[in-house]
Formats: C-alpha cells, structure tokens, sequence
C-alpha cells in the first residue's frame, strides 16, 4: 500500500474543479506529449464516460490542451489554453465517444508531430489527481507517471533486452519495472521500463546507437511541486 | 507510525506531542523530508488558500458552468452593511468559503483539501480565524498538520471521494479535519481534537452527493459553508467538555459503511438528489 503524505491530503495545489477531470486531465496529456520526440502540431482528444459527459463544465478540455502543452495541474494559464495552443501552433479538436469497457474518465490522445508521425495514447483518471496510462501506441502498459519511464521501441530479436539492461547499469541506473509488449512476434516490440534514478542524455545516445532500437523516449515522473 | 486515531493518541501521550507534532515526525520518518521542507510547501498552500479567499470578494467571478457568479461579492457586500447576525467569525468562515469554492468552480488556483470539491472549508476556517483572533501564518501552518492527520486517517481507512462515498465523504471528512484542527489551534487537548472530529463526521454523516449538471457547482459551493461552521462548531463543542460516544476510528468506519449504502444516484453521478430536482433555474436571482 502507498504511503499517503501530508500533501496528499492538503494537496495538491490545482487548478479546479474537479482533481480528476480538470488536474488528472492535465496529468494525462502531460505524460501523452512525453511519448513523441518531436513537437506535436494536431491533437485529438477522444473522451469516454463522465469526462464526454462534462468535459466542458469541468473544464477538462481546457486541462488536456494544457496539458499538451506541457503545463502543470497547477498553472493559472490552464484557463487560457486554448489561446496558448494557437500561439504555439498546436491544432486540437475533441470527440465524445462511448464504450463501456472503459473506466469511467477515459481519454484516447491521438497526437501527429511535425513530421506526420502519429501516437496514440489511452490514459484514464484514477482520482485525486493520479492517474493511469494503460495503452501507448496500442500496445498495453500500465504506467502511473510515478516513476521516471523509458519507453523503448525495437526491433523483436534475442539479445536487445540484454544489452538495454546492461547500458542502464553501466550508467548505474536502478531498474523498479520492467515490461516487454511485442506487436508480432519477430516485427516490432516494446520494452517499458520504470526506473528509480533521474538520467541524462548520454544514455540516450547510447540507446540510439543500437542497431535494434528504433525510437527511445522519456516520460520524466510528475510531481506535485 | 501509526494508522488509527487510537494510536496516534498513543504516541502524543507517549512523546508528550501535539497531533500536528507528531503529523510532521510521521512526515520525516516516512518519506524522508526536511522538517523545514515540510513547513515551506505547507505555506506555498496556506499561501494559495488566503489568495483564494480573497480573489472573488470585490468582483465577480463566473464559475465554467455559469451556476455561480458573485456569491462571495454578495455576501461581503452584507457583512459590510451591518446587517449580519451569525457573528463575525461565522460571518467569515462563510464569506471564505463561498469565495473559495467559486474560485476553484471557475478554475483558480485552489488546494484540494482533501478534494477539489470541499476545498473551501479548510480556508472558510483559518482565513477566518486569523482574522478575527490574530493567530500567526505560523500558527494555522502547525493546525493544518494536525487537519492532515485527520485527512491521512479517512483516507487510510475509508476514503474521500464522492463518486465513493457521497458528500460525507468529502466536505465532511474536510469540516472533521478542521474541527480537529481548530481545538488545537485554540489551546484544546489531543482528546478533545478526537472528539471534535467524531462530532463534525457525525453531525455531517449520510450527506450525498447531487452536483447539478454533474459540475463542481451546486450544491457543492453551499455545502462548503456548512463544512466550515460545522467544524467550528463541533471543535467549540469539544472544547466546552462535550464528548461524542463514538471514538474517532469507528465513526470514520460508519462513515464508510454509510458511503457503501447510498444509491448509486446520490454519489456524484447527478442522477439523483438536488440534480434532479424538478425545476433548476441558471443564473436566476
């Protein structure tokens, strides 16, 4: 069980109304923006459940652009985002959608980067502000945002895993999950990978390097303050 | 260190601590924080609780789903014409929390305390307080401590969420932890704290949760006012020798068990309660 601190109870410092409409909205699309390496120009928002229902009363819309954005739940801009989202060329549209296999505040982020490459994002607001991201790109995951994550794409063949474990340890990063999801077995594989340490570039370099990996991206953890 | 309201008194008899002392020595052993870290951020929030107390009161400030307006605007508007009854400390503690509450409805900066929803209560309270009675930034930082412990225990052993539990759940688990806080902040005993708490829960149990439209609005906004004067309230009862039968760990059970038995409809899916009421009128004065 996770330990609740202080500031999880007097906290966290937000913008309203609602911690899981309006600042695990902001979360959501924080952690989506992360995926693409390249800056995104056109974001649509599909929403499920409650947040199709009142998105726009809760502000929600507003918090995923935001979040898009890169802006924290607590940024006073938040109210603003839509202008911003013009200023910085960013083109956004929502949709609501509907289907029951989804929790109850359900966002799919389809993102296009400057280039043409598209990113798919499901994520889903668990209250008080947590939240879950439980599909990247279609593959499934179940990430928190809580840990700093590596998001790895490869090429599925023996030996990558290996080498991807040994670059972190020879930078003396400590592994807390790791996760393999494979889209055909021999084409394309993810590799997830939460860690305990804060990481710089170099190893990014590294990783690059290697024949087998195709992309490598970094959802830095989110906190609070 | 500990996980009911009964060892948590243990341990203030045991080291002969305060709640709030005890809230902060839980806060560095656990998560390994500086104690001066801990005040810093607690006032960042304190901060962002008196500016929200303040920003709607001389203008107005329309909520996202245009239900509120100039709740708070009005309200001062008749403290100041000498026609108030309640007393100054309620007339504030009211004023502060409707103006709280529009903020957060109107996406401001709020502190969720413990949720977006009932934000209002803990600076209806302490905005208040130090106004009328002068206590030190200081002062309310030290009873918002011993408010987290009450918070921390609701939310370890029931849960704060209206989706969850109702309204109970969420102004009245935040009017318990100022309650506590308040006889604290008063000069009142770790016992009596317990008991404030007891009461708030008590006097609030069974409050459902019927946002009209689904917003963060109505009745969301009033029931803040009544989380705030219930806590001073229950925190004077406390104080004056009155001691609720039920200690403090039960009645945060029979909260929960109360929250389990309300109608889906009356737990935030604005299917039931107010939000079905026959005739809602938006905007009408």
């Amino acid at each position: 069980m996770k330990e609740i601190s202080m500031f999880d109870v007097i906290g966290p410092n937000m913008i309203g109304p609602s911690s899981s409409h309006t600042a695990g909205a902001c979360r959501i699309a924080q952690i989506a923006r992360r995926i693409a390496n390249e800056k995104i120009v056109d974001v649509r928002f599909d929403l499920y459940g409650s947040f199709a229902k009142t998105y726009k009363g809760h502000g929600t819309d507003r918090a995923l652009v935001a979040g898009m954005l890169g802006m924290n739940p607590d940024d006073e801009r938040i109210k603003d985002s839509f202008s911003y989202a013009k200023e910085a060329g960013l083109a956004f549209t929502f949709k609501e959608k509907h289907d029951p296999a989804f929790a109850p505040n359900t966002v799919i982020i389809h993102m296009v980067d400057q280039f043409g490459v598209t990113y798919k994002m499901r994520g889903e607001s668990v209250g008080g502000g947590e939240v879950m991201i439980n599909s990247i790109n279609g593959v499934e995951v179940n990430l928190s945002g809580e840990y700093d994550t590596i998001v790895v794409k490869q090429q599925d063949a023996p030996g990558v895993i290996a080498r991807l474990s040994s670059i972190l340890a020879n930078y003396g990063i400590n592994i807390a999950f790791m996760k393999l999801y494979r889209e055909d077995k021999g084409k394309i594989a993810y590799t997830i990978v939460e860690v305990d340490e804060h990481f710089d570039n170099a190893l990014f370099e590294e990783l690059r390097k290697d024949k087998a990996i195709l992309s490598v991206s970094y959802i830095p953890r989110l906190e609070w303050d | 260190m500990f996980k009911s309201a009964k060892e948590l008194f243990a341990l203030t008899e045991k080291e002969n601590c305060s709640i709030s002392q005890i809230m902060v020595k839980r806060e560095i052993e656990v998560f390994n924080r500086k104690e001066e870290d801990i005040y810093l951020r607690m006032e960042k929030s304190w901060t962002i609780m008196k500016q929200a107390a303040h920003k709607p009161i001389h203008q107005e400030l329309e909520s996202m789903g245009g239900f509120l307006h100039e709740e708070a605007k009005d309200m001062q508007a008749f403290i100041e014409s000498g026609k108030s009854f309640c007393g100054e400390l309620v007339d504030k503690a009211v004023l502060y929390a409707l103006a709280v509450s529009q903020v957060n409805a109107s996406m401001g900066l709020i502190v969720a305390a413990p949720t977006a929803g009932a934000s209002g209560v803990l600076p209806g309270c302490f905005v208040a307080l130090q106004e009328v009675r002068g206590f030190s930034d200081k002062q309310i930082i030290e009873a918002l401590y011993n408010a987290s412990a009450i918070g921390y225990l609701t939310m370890r052993n029931a849960n704060v969420s209206g989706a969850q539990g109702g309204c109970q759940a969420e102004v009245g688990t935040a009017s318990a932890m100022a309650a506590s806080a308040i006889v604290e902040l008063m000069g009142g005993s770790v016992q009596q704290s317990l008991h404030a708490a007891s009461h708030a829960f008590m006097n609030i149990l069974g409050l459902v949760c019927d946002p009209i439209c689904g917003l963060v609005e109505v009745p969301c906004q009033t029931r803040n006012t009544i989380g705030a004067t219930n806590a001073l309230i229950c925190a004077q009862m406390a104080m004056s020798g009155i001691a609720n039968v039920i200690p403090l760990d039960d009645m945060i059970e029979v909260m929960e068990n109360v929250g389990r038995s309300l109608p889906a409809t009356l737990r935030e899916t604005a299917m039931g309660g107010s939000a079905k009421a026959k005739h809602i009128c938006k905007g009408c004065k």
